[in-house]
């Protein structure tokens, strides 16, 4: 149906098209910028940069001057490696559980279960380091981990509860009427057509942990370092632009898991709720 | 054992709260009089408060565009458009943080731009400035916006735009009275996410709001690693809790009010 344009439909365009620009460039903008910063040869965050250079990846890479980060780095790794398994089977099992029984207690459980994502995280970290304390442990990686896996087993739920309420209740039946077990359902059923929504909520609860601040700041110490943590030191104190490395490599290693994970599972389509 | 770790931190926190000193031998309110008998804490929840509810403003002023474009788009534009919007979302607050620094530094891509163009002599200041630092908020918190959003506005059955369009009605009154008011619920998701995070971005707020603006998570973080006043530092907690759980309600009841309107 071909319909005249009118000033007002132009308008509409312009002014709507023009502030999602602003809003694209103000979103995307900023990555460029640290990718670009990272290159610089300059000592100061100056921009555009006088040079560009790998030295600040060179003074990244030094066993020597970076060791601290190293271990910093290590760490985040261990601790979001650990924190993510343990959610993963945690979410699974309590998704399937809840998926299971639509009554109101488990639309109680499912609320409990999304609270982490809504709620203060800093008050939530503030409360876990007052709570080991009393307890009588010192921050620790196991700590940190149980910490960090209250935090993001939210986001393997959330994406396996979704895969399972799109699951046909005729394929499990039908699965059980040819006399298999539950067990053998689930195992040959249920877990390969949500794997990848298992898949893209692990590797979102990964990265979560992994840049996770609210429940670290709490719980580290010299013994127990972690990345953000670091970074966030580096820049309070003399801005070092090594963080601009460190955010280079970050931003790398994130796309790329991105695209792969998008080829994988959907992972955009998955976290876009499509 | 979910509800043991996630729940019982908070009861001790209340719990905490109600004692005047790190030993826990003497239950009583002095922390509470103290908080909220001093002006510049009460001030701080306020501004807090304030500071939440801008960066809901500004995010929904940029999301909502956006939002529309997306929903106008074919599967190809989509598909750059939802990647755009996760990357940042992927990336470190730390790294999103640093990012804002190496722009609104006073030779930073702001200064630089400003200066190029001639709006400006000299290198403005932007760093240490609420407007700076709901800036950088609205581009950390945007795509929690965004994806909520999106997610709701794919489920609105595109007939219903067209019949909008065949009963003569413009391209605006399409967007502002079909497309928007049915998109609510994604919106009152994203705005609560939003202010959520915007209110607790501790790094954020303090690295680029500096010494001189001060918010409750900035409190919390002196009183308890700083300071080690325990009972205090869990006084702001609750504070920055209740906080957070009001400007959810208020966020809803607003939702709420907007769709009466519109039909």
């Amino acid at each position: 149906m071909a319909r005249r344009r009118t000033a007002s439909d132009v308008s509409h365009d312009i002014v709507i098209g023009g502030i999602a620009l602003v809003g694209t460039v103000i979103l995307i903008g900023p990555v460029l910028v640290v990718l670009i910063t990272s290159l610089s040869t300059s000592q100061a965050l100056k921009f555009p940069p006088p040079g560009f250079s790998f030295q600040w990846y060179e003074a990244l890479f030094d066993t020597l001057q970076s060791r601290q980060i190293h271990i910093a780095a290590s760490n985040s790794f261990t601790v979001a490696l650990w924190a993510t398994a343990c959610a993963t089977v945690l979410s699974v099992l309590a998704a399937v559980a809840i998926a299971r029984v639509r009554s109101p207690s488990a639309r109680a459980l499912e609320a409990t279960f999304m609270a982490p994502l809504i709620l203060p995280a800093l008050s939530y970290g503030l409360a876990t380091l007052m709570f080991f304390s009393l307890l009588g442990y010192r921050p620790s990686l196991l700590l940190l981990t149980i910490g960090h896996l209250i935090v993001i087993a939210p986001f393997v739920f959330r994406t396996t509860l979704a895969s399972l309420t799109q699951l046909e209740p005729s394929l499990l039946e039908g699965s059980a009427s040819l006399g298999a077990n539950r067990l053998y359902t689930f195992r040959r059923v249920t877990l390969p057509i949500i794997a990848p929504g298992i898949v893209a909520g692990a590797f979102l609860a990964f990265v979560n942990s992994l840049d996770n601040v609210p429940v670290s700041l709490f719980l580290t110490n010299a013994r127990t370092d972690m990345l953000p943590i670091r970074m966030w030191g580096m820049i309070e104190s003399t801005l070092d632009v090594r963080v601009a490395a460190i955010s280079g490599l970050l931003i790398v290693f994130v796309f790329v898991l991105m695209v792969a994970l998008d080829r994988l599972v959907g992972f955009t389509r998955r976290v876009g709720g499509d | 054992m979910y509800l043991i770790f996630f729940i019982a931190p908070f009861l001790l926190l209340l719990w905490i709260s109600f004692h005047n000193d790190n030993e826990l031998t003497q239950p009583g309110l002095d922390n509470w009089i103290k908080f909220l008998g001093d002006p510049f804490y009460v001030e701080v929840v306020f501004k807090t408060l304030r500071l939440g509810l801008l960066t809901v403003i500004a995010t929904t002023i940029l999301s909502y565009p956006i939002a529309v474009i997306y929903y106008e788009s074919g599967v190809r534009i989509r598909k750059i458009m939802l990647f755009m919007i996760i990357l940042p979302l992927l990336l470190s607050v730390v790294v999103r943080t640093f990012a804002w620094i190496a722009i609104l530094s006073r030779e930073g891509v702001a200064n630089a731009t400003l200066q190029g163009l001639g709006l400006t002599d000299g290198p403005i200041s932007l760093l240490q400035t609420e407007f700076g630092l709901i800036l950088s908020l609205m581009q950390i918190e945007m795509p929690l916006m965004l994806l909520p959003l999106i997610a709701v506005m794919q489920r609105i059955d595109p007939r219903m735009i067209e019949a909008s369009r065949a009963l003569g009605a413009s391209r605006w009154r399409t967007t502002l009275q079909v497309l928007i008011p049915l998109s609510l619920p994604g919106w009152i998701a994203g705005a609560t996410l939003v202010f959520a995070s915007s209110t607790t971005a501790f790094i954020s707020q303090s690295v680029i709001g500096g010494q001189r603006l001060i918010y409750l998570p900035a409190v919390i973080y002196q009183q308890s690693m700083v300071i080690y006043n325990w009972p205090f530092a869990a006084v702001a907690s609750i504070m920055l809790l209740v906080s957070v759980l009001g400007g959810i309600f208020l966020i809803a009841a607003v939702g709420r009010w907007i769709s009466r309107e519109a039909s």
